[in-house]
């Protein structure tokens, strides 16, 4: 059988990639991004889809803290750190997110 | 008296019940009690049709399902169909039919999950529950297989007075097979499993045991394993927001094409469910009277009608106030707040240690 794994811990060095089974699109007839798993359907909001947008497998969390924080300038890069990390990690809990380049196997 | 508009949305997701075959006999199988047979299917083209049916009126994801799914010789052409058009698939299957090549075939077709249930974990009561010798084995080399071509994998396990104490070891078999997720669903009371309601419905004590093992393995196993957990209605307060309302989320095609707002909703009389081969599924979904007739709030009678909470459960399951009442349009009996509770009081009383009988077992044809 197959062994057990571990938590990914999502911090600012991390790298994520989308799960493979895991598709975040636009969806033409509500006019809006969704992400669809196994079973569930997540709407997530305006500020969740724009930190998803970042994500491509190549670039580290922190990364995309500062490309968010070159947008909001009048919010501390911490805050938005803080924001990003803990919704990311709330996916990975879902297991929306995975640790690693998008080459690497599933 | 208040009274709630009516938005219609397009439907989230679509159970394509391709086929009643099955080689398991489980005693509280979904399926209704008239099983459909194998020469009223819908073809593979009129499948096609459905499912480009489905895509535009705004389904996202598609659950093929049965009856065993893998009976079908053209599973992997309607997977590759309905990823072609956008549609999220997921196999819910028995595991009891066909493997690894299979499993490449629909992967190769775009597959993105399986589930797949398990009666028990250990063989023997689990092939005892399922009625046939080896399944058990065959579901765990099935998983292997999942697992080693990279698809997700959630675990199902129906849950009853039978097995429920099995409960913390289901928890483990489910993460040594590499699964994702979890799904602990308790019997719903519909169909076989109604008429063997007396051997299946956990007693309260034996339900607050097994919640609480759940409740410690979901924080023990944050990340790793998911659990989603359906407790026995029975046993609650207020009822279950059955399909999430009716008519509001999902949609049900059974094996010969009737739509159907849920998989038991054939039980109601006096409806007339509309067939794919005769309608248009937009058609259905905003303008038949099946899917109007429990739609929103107005059809409600005390004490939803002025209930605060009737746009959150929408009355509970039509069916379940049938099944149990002989009224379709009455209050769940499963709330309290139903002049009919007692029934569900009654049957809870009436739980005991007592045989099931299997589906398909023609001497025992149930009489609810």
């Amino acid at each position: 059988m197959a062994g057990t794994k571990d938590r990914l811990v999502v911090s600012t060095t991390t790298v994520l990639r989308f799960a493979p089974h895991i598709v975040f699109r636009f969806d033409d007839t509500r006019r809006r991004w969704i992400i669809m798993a196994p079973e569930r359907l997540m709407l997530p909001d305006e500020q969740a889809v724009e930190i998803l947008q970042l994500v491509d497998g190549k670039i580290e969390v922190g990364g995309i803290v500062d490309k968010l924080a070159a947008r909001y300038t009048q919010a501390a890069r911490e805050v938005i750190a803080k924001d990003v990390v803990a919704m990311l990690q709330d996916l990975a809990d879902k297991g929306c997110l995975a640790a690693g380049s998008s080459d690497a196997a599933g | 008296m208040p009274q709630d508009s009516i938005q219609i949305d397009p439907p989230l997701a679509l159970l394509a019940e391709l086929t009643h075959r099955c080689p398991l006999r489980c005693p509280y199988c979904s399926n209704p009690l008239k099983l459909e047979r194998a020469s009223d299917e819908l073809g593979e083209a009129e499948w096609i049709r459905v499912l480009d049916e489905a895509a535009a009126l705004g389904v996202l994801q598609v659950h093929f399902s049965g009856g065993e799914p893998m009976a079908r010789r053209d599973l992997a052409a309607l997977i590759g169909a309905a990823s072609s058009r956008g549609l999220y698939s997921n196999l819910i299957t028995s595991g009891a039919l066909g493997g690894e090549s299979e499993l490449r075939a629909f992967a190769g077709a775009g597959l993105k999950h399986v589930q797949l249930s398990f009666q028990d974990v250990v063989a023997e009561s689990a092939d005892r529950i399922a009625g046939l010798a080896g399944a058990h084995e065959r579901k765990i080399a099935f998983a292997q297989a999942v697992r080693a071509i990279g698809l997700p994998l959630t675990v199902n396990v129906v849950v009853h007075r039978p097995n429920l104490g099995g409960i913390g070891r289901m928890i483990d078999f489910a993460v040594a097979l590499g699964a994702q997720r979890l799904e602990i669903a308790h019997v719903q009371y519909y169909g076989w499993a109604l008429a063997n309601r007396a051997a299946l419905l956990p007693s309260r004590s034996e339900l607050d045991a097994a919640t609480e093992v759940v409740e410690a393995a979901r924080e023990r196993l944050k990340g790793i394993l998911a659990i989603d957990y359906v407790v026995p209605d029975y046993h609650a307060v207020r009822p279950k927001s059955c399909m999430s309302g009716w008519g509001r989320r999902f949609l049900n095609i059974s094996p010969a094409g009737k739509v159907l707002p849920c998989h038991a909703a054939e039980v109601l009389p006096g409806l007339s469910f509309p067939s794919v081969r005769d309608a248009n599924l937009t058609d259905i979904w905003y303008r038949s009277d099946a899917f109007n007739r429990f739609r929103g709030t107005a059809w409600m009678a005390e004490p939803c009608r002025s209930c605060e909470r009737r746009t959150v459960d929408w009355g509970g399951c039509r069916c379940q106030a049938f099944l149990l009442t002989g009224d379709a349009a009455r209050t769940d009996p499963v709330c309290a707040l139903s002049p009919d509770h007692g029934l569900v009081e009654d049957a809870r009383r009436k739980a005991s240690a007592a045989a099931f009988r299997y589906r398909r077992d023609p001497a025992t044809l149930p009489t609810v």
